[in-house]
């Protein structure tokens, strides 16, 4: 399997954004996110070449139009939900909730 | 500051990832301690710093720098540093002759257990795409002017193997403590972007 994420050699990706005094993380939920996927792998329920692969299978334009901890959690949704251990439906149900608490 | 389509996509994303930790905390597969402890980890425990103090001990230790490049795993591990994501470690020395930078071209790997996280802009489609055909061109952006008769080298990481730049200790140093050479050591020196400087 390929996909854009085989970047090696592609030319048209532009300047490289040089921050030497970038922060690890630019918004707390990357930060939970980061949190979340070392804490779910420590646990053993998947490895880090199943977690790739899944972000592998993004699709080109959704890869290219998000961030990198987006990928992360596109990643890490897609393989708990190919192992049966959550369901969109939970996923979505959780979301309206929390979504009604804000704002 | 962002569109109101710009604002509709973080909101998704924010509550979808509240939602995960959610639902991962109420099927046990995570606890919010052992998130916390691992997001302080390698938020503000491990770091660059811990390289430079292979760099430094690599600079003032001839024996164990050759150690360092014959296996990096075992000789990192001397100085205390392993774990993820630093499991095989293939230090490159940098010569007068040849320079070497590091890439992830398919991902984001990167040595964590002796730099920490990666930098955005090593995890970013700009560097993952250029530093393996325009290695000198990439090095200009960061200010890194190498002469036309150095050979520069571009290692990509692979699923498993982690690299790290043993860069090269600058003229006028011969004075100074080891304590003192870590101080010299940044991250990007190590990655193959940077040069270390004299004070």
């Amino acid at each position: 399997m390929n996909g854009v994420h085989d970047m090696g050699g592609m030319q048209g990706m532009g300047a490289i954004d040089v921050d030497p005094n970038e922060l690890s993380f630019h918004e707390d939920w990357e930060r939970q996110m980061f949190g979340m996927f070392l804490a779910v792998f420590a646990g053993g329920h998947y490895n880090i070449d199943e977690f790739r692969h899944a972000i592998e299978r993004m699709g080109a334009t959704n890869y290219l139009t998000t961030s990198y901890y987006e990928h992360w959690m596109n990643g890490m949704q897609t393989v708990l939900l190919e192992k049966g251990i959550l369901t969109e439906e939970e996923i979505s149900a959780r979301m309206a909730e929390l979504g009604k608490g804000a704002s | 500051m962002a569109s109101h389509k710009h604002t509709a996509e973080m909101s998704d994303t924010v509550l979808r990832v509240k939602a995960l930790e959610s639902l991962l905390a109420e099927k046990d597969l995570i606890d919010a301690s052992a998130l916390n402890e691992l997001i302080d980890t390698y938020e503000n425990r491990i770091g660059p710093r811990n390289g430079a103090q292979v760099v430094a001990r690599a600079w003032t230790d001839s024996e164990y720098k050759k150690r360092l490049l014959e296996d990096g795993t075992g000789a990192i591990l001397e100085l205390g540093f392993s774990g993820v994501q630093g499991e095989d470690m293939v230090v490159i020395e940098n010569t007068p002759t040849v320079h070497n930078m590091v890439v992830c071209t398919l991902c984001s790997c990167y040595p964590w257990p002796v730099l920490g996280l990666p930098p955005v802009w090593y995890k970013s489609a700009p560097y993952r795409s250029r530093a393996v055909i325009d290695p000198r061109g990439v090095l200009k952006e960061f200010g890194v002017e190498l002469d036309a008769g150095v050979e520069i080298r571009v290692w990509d990481s692979t699923a498993e193997t982690r690299y790290m730049v043993l860069p090269m200790r600058p003229a006028g140093t011969e004075g100074l403590s080891e304590d003192e050479l870590v101080d010299l050591v940044h991250r990007d020196a190590m990655i193959g972007t940077a040069i270390v400087m004299a004070p």
